[in-house]
Order: C-alpha cells, then structure tokens, then sequence
C-alpha cells in the first residue's frame, strides 16, 4: 500500500459526508492531488468512543445528512481516485452493512480497512474473515502495548501499522508525545511493515518531525477543521504538510 | 467461545470491543480481580465494609398488603435501605477496593439517574481517592439533588452536552476520559455492560443481592421463590439477584424493561425486547440500534433506564430462554411507585417501580402459594420531586 521508506507517507483522514456529500468528494480529489498517499475516509458513527470533539461533530453532521456504509463507498468509487483509500470505522456500522460488506467495498475500489474498536484478539471469527478479504487489515498499536503484543499486532496486520501517538482520543496537541521515538524502534524491531504515527498531529511542522522517525504521519482532526471553513483550507494544509515532510 | 461466567463471553454476547488502548488495562483489571477474590484478606475486608458501611444484609420484607392484591405472596429484597439509597453502592465498594489494590487513586464514572455517581463518590470520599463523574445533562437537571450529593461529597460532576446528554453518552464519555488517563485512572462502570471483565465484575459484586435473598427465602419462607422479578435498565440489580438462582430450574426469572411511551413507538428502553444484537461500550449485546447500526437514543421515565444497550449475560439469558423479558410503561411505572407507597409504605425508585407494575399488572399469572420475589433496588427518594410534578394533582386531594 505504501511506497519505500525512504519517501515518507502522508495519510489524511475526512470524515465521509462532511462537511456535506459534494465537499467530501471534492476533498477526496483534492486530498489526492494535494500530495496524500492515502486517504483514510471515516464511516460515521453515532457513538465515536475514540475520537475528540472536531471528529466527533463531523460524524454527527455526516450522520444527519444520512450517510450510510454504502454512501461511503459510493462516494469512494464516484471519487476515483489514484490514491488507495482505508476506511476508517467502528464496528457496529460495518456488521450491520451485512455479510457481503468487505466484498462490497472491494469492488467499490476501498484498498483497506481499520476498525477502531477491533483490537486484535478481540474477536477471531471477524477478524479472520477481514484478513481474508482483499482489503488490507490495518491494525493499531497503542502507547499502553507492551512489546509482546505488538509482534502479535503486527502479525495480523497488513497495509502498514497504526501506532497511536499518545494516550487519548483523536484531536490535536500542541507537543508531540515524548518516547515516540522508542516506541517506534520497538515497534520495528518486531515487523517490517511500514510503521505510520497518527492521533494529535496538528500541522507541518509536528508532520515533519514525526517523519523524521517514523515511515509516514496520519492527520485527521486538523484537515476536518479546516475542511469546515472550506475544501480549499483543508488541501492547502495537506500540501503544506506534504512540502514541509519531504523537506524535513 | 467459553462457557458462562468463565472467560469474556456470555454464548455471543460480551467480549471486548474497544480501543487498543485500553486492552493491557482490562489484562491487569481481569488479574487483580481474579487475585483480589482468592485472597482472603480482601474478600473479608469487603464483607466488612458491606456489613459495617453500607449496612448489609438487606433486609427481606414481607408485603403482606400487596401480596394481597395480586393473590401472591410477595416478598422485597430491600436493597432501597442500603447506604446511599440503592444497590449500586455494593458494586463500587468491591471496585474501589480493587483500585486501590491495583494502585489507581483516580475513579471515572458514569451516572444516569445519579445512583452510580453518588455511590461513586460516596466510597471514593470514604477510602480519599479523587472522584470524577460523568452525567448527561438532560440527567442532570432530572436528577439535581444527586448532582448536588456527589459534589457535597468532593466528586467533580462533568455535564455531557453530546448526543442525547444521557446515560448514553456520559459512558461514552467516561470511557474517553479511560483512555486518556489509563495509566493513574481506574473507571468504575456502574452496570453489568462494558468490555470484559466489567459484565461479570459487576455480577459478582451485585451477586450478594441474590445470595443474601435466596437464603432469606429459605429461612424466612421456607421454601424458593416461584418467581424472581427485577427492573433492567443495564441489568445490574437484576443480574446480582438473578445469578444465585440461575441453577434453580423452578425458578422463573423475570427482567422489566422501560417500555417509556410504548413499544410500538421509538421513545422506550426495551433493548431486549425491540433490539437487535450490537457492538456498543465495548461489548456485544441487544442494543436499540438503526437498519445502518446507528444507536438508537433511548427514553423512559426513570434516567437509570434510560440506556439504549444492556448487559450482555442478559442477551444470553434471553436467547437461552433462562430468563423472560418483559416491558412497563412510564405511566405504569408510575401507577406501581404509588403502588407500594400506598399498600406499603415504602417509595420505590422509578426503576425499581417497573419491576412492581409489572408484578400488579401479570395478577392473572399468581398463585397463593408461589411466592414472588421483587427486588427493589432503590429507593424513590431521588424521585420525589419529578413525581410530584407528574403526579401533583392526582395524589395531592
């Protein structure tokens, strides 16, 4: 899913249907030419138990616009765009989208799959029949994890790692989490996948740092804000992020 | 998939559906507990605390004017006299305890109708650990007085604004302040719901209910009771005396659910009886939820039922057909609260309330010689002022 390591990945999260449908395609597009390796697009659910307030509220929104499962891909395949796409999502919605879900997001062109409230072990039966799906199975590794239970992580994982910058949910911080660096060098010792660092990335300047240590940086709370004052604010910080990691 | 009350599973149902985060915390949580309750020093502190502090056993009291009424003799598990008004106080002195063992000095909760946090806060004063409780604030302004109880007591109160501002959304909150504060915090959940171990942590610390009752039966009565009825909102006061007569296979396990406005409108609570299975608060269960898996926001009369999800050992004895599941309308609910003040000179808590209509309404089904058992799991002290506005000119003449 990811290019070499040397060309450090950029991955930016929106929330499918917000600001509304129209502006969620338009990121999408220009998320993609503004430099985003992958995007990462947000099943809405009424009940975000991991994320901040700005992803919350934008799940709502979306939700009141009704989006559905099948919204989002259908946004995803309308899309068309060059970049793999991850969805991004709790549980309930996906099980509830019935049993041909994972073979309907395939075909709609949806590369990959991360469930928030699926931690690895927490339920086999599901999470053999995602492994099996032809969607990659991006799994998260959380400050908290202790070092043997992230080889198990990474074994059933694929795409890249997800690694949870700092305890909390999602939204943004003013400092990067210190031992970053160290857990990073764990978490490499113990897979080769690419090791991507998300939750509380506020702008370039945290984007290029966290590049410097890891193999790619996910942003999801900055680019929803900005994606509320408009589609172009949200790209500008995506390329603003894109020029200051590959000049980091 | 494990048996019943072994392991994170309940048949399906259970389980442990959260954030990474939050994994290595429900490890050592499942191994204090497991450790806590083959230690001898802190099962007998706890006996102490229940028998000194909140003042157990509860009584069990016969009701000898409702029983009556309904052509049965009824039986009151009198949780409604324990310290703080409720049943809930016996599940946050076993948690509190195990906190402290496990070095944690900071306690999250969630409350709905204010129970949970003032009994939160109550044993968090007692054993000095800072206290912080979530509340919605729809629960908060139905709810005041316990609000003011919990803050009299040293707890922080944090009003939730999201969602439906109810019990929904305060435990959606609560668990985001767990992950954030994992390291230090330890989150006493209120009811049998949650990420395993907490479905079967609460049972065991609300299985005194029960285990008290069916001795008492015995002793009292002579003989078990024909039928054990209890409200569920969560479950808890329902799960703690259910479980001590899961093996009596004579005896009928009854669950209330708040049926609100009706069933056959979207305002109630009956997740067992009008849900599906779902995934929320990291456990899968019955959850009042959309055709896209969107959860359904809740109503009932009574903030302490008012939550679209329920315990998950509740599923399984659903669909084992252990137990049987049936619903009250807030209006009676209403009529059972008068009820038993009225034959009994006792106030039953809103919720508790379910479970004694229910009982009155199903008359046609009792026996004089089967006994019933009702738990009343708090008293309605905290509900004065809601009814007397509901009731005001019906009762005041």
């Amino acid at each position: 899913m990811l290019k070499q390591r040397d060309a450090k990945a950029l991955i930016v999260y929106i929330t499918a249907g917000h600001p509304d449908r129209t502006r969620s395609l338009e990121l999408l597009r220009g998320l993609a030419d503004a430099g985003a390796d992958v995007i990462e697009l947000g099943v809405p659910f009424s009940d975000p138990l991991a994320d901040g307030p700005v992803i919350q509220a934008s799940s709502q929104r979306a939700l009141d616009q009704g989006m559905t499962f099948d919204g989002v891909l259908k946004l995803a395949s309308e899309a068309a765009v060059s970049v793999p796409i991850v969805l991004f999502s709790y549980l309930n919605p996906i099980v509830a989208a019935g049993p041909t879900a994972l073979a309907r997001a395939a075909a709609a062109g949806i590369d990959g799959l991360l469930v928030t409230d699926l931690p690895v072990g927490g339920d086999s039966e599901l999470e053999r029949e995602i492994g099996e799906s032809p969607l990659a199975f991006i799994r998260l590794v959380a400050p908290t994890t202790p070092a043997l239970r992230m080889a198990e992580i990474a074994k059933h994982g694929s795409g890249f790692v997800y690694l949870i910058s700092r305890l909390g949910v999602t939204g943004m911080q003013s400092k990067i989490a210190s031992g970053l660096a160290e857990t990073i060098d764990r978490l490499r010792s113990v897979t080769s996948l690419p090791v991507c660092v998300g939750f509380g990335i506020n702008g370039p300047e945290q984007a290029a740092s966290v590049a410097r240590m890891a193999d790619g940086v996910i942003v999801g709370s900055a680019v929803v804000r900005a994606a509320e004052t408009s589609v172009d604010e949200a790209v500008k910080l995506v390329r603003a992020m894109r020029k200051a990691i590959d000049e980091r | 998939m494990t048996a019943v009350g072994t392991g994170d599973r309940f048949g399906t149902y259970g389980g442990r559906y959260v954030p990474e985060t939050l994994i290595p915390a429900l490890d050592s949580l499942e191994a204090a507990l497991a450790d806590a309750m083959r230690d001898p020093g802190f099962v007998a502190e706890l006996d102490n605390l229940l028998a000194t502090y909140v003042g157990r056993p509860s009584p069990l009291s016969d009701a000898p004017r409702l029983s009556a009424l309904v052509g049965a003799p009824v039986m009151l598990k009198r949780e409604d006299l324990n310290h703080t008004g409720a049943h809930k106080i016996n599940n946050t002195v076993g948690q509190a305890l195990l906190a402290r063992r496990m070095g944690k000095r900071r306690i999250i909760a969630e409350t709905g109708a204010g129970q949970h946090g003032v009994a939160t806060a109550t044993i968090c004063a007692r054993f000095g650990l800072e206290c912080v409780v979530y509340m919605g604030e729809e629960d908060m302004r139905r709810q005041a007085l316990n609000v003011f109880r919990m803050r009299l007591m040293g707890a922080r109160v944090i009003p939730v604004t999201s969602g439906t501002r109810t019990l929904k959304d305060a435990t959606t909150e609560a668990i985001r302040d767990w992950v954030t504060n994992v390291t230090d915090s330890h989150y006493i959940i209120g009811s049998v719901v949650g990420p395993a171990p907490y479905p079967r942590m609460v049972r065991e610390f609300q299985a005194v209910i029960g285990r008290e009752a069916r001795s008492q039966m015995l002793a009292q009565v002579g003989r078990l009771p024909a039928t054990v009825v209890a409200c569920v909102g969560g479950g808890s006061n329902a799960m703690g005396i259910f479980h001590p007569f899961v093996d009596d296979a004579e005896v009928e396990l009854v669950g209330v659910e708040a049926a609100g406005e009706g069933l056959e409108t979207d305002r109630h609570s009956a997740s067992l009886s009008k849900g599906t299975p779902g995934v929320l608060h990291g456990s899968r269960s019955y959850l009042l939820q959309d055709e896209a898996g969107q959860v359904h926001p809740a109503h009932s009369i009574s903030a302490g039922l008012d939550y679209p999800g329920v315990g998950p050992e509740h599923s399984f004895l659903k669909d084992s057909g252990r137990a049987m599941y049936v619903s009250i309308t807030d209006e009676e609910a209403l009529e059972g609260l008068v009820t038993l003040s009225r034959l009994e000179g006792i106030i039953p808590a809103l919720e508790t309330s379910h479970a004694i209509a229910w009982v009155v309404k199903e008359r046609a089904r009792w026996s004089p010689d089967e006994p019933v058992l009702i738990c009343i799991s708090g008293r309605g002290d905290k509900d004065v002022s809601q009814v007397s506005e509901l009731l005001g000119d019906r009762i005041a003449k």
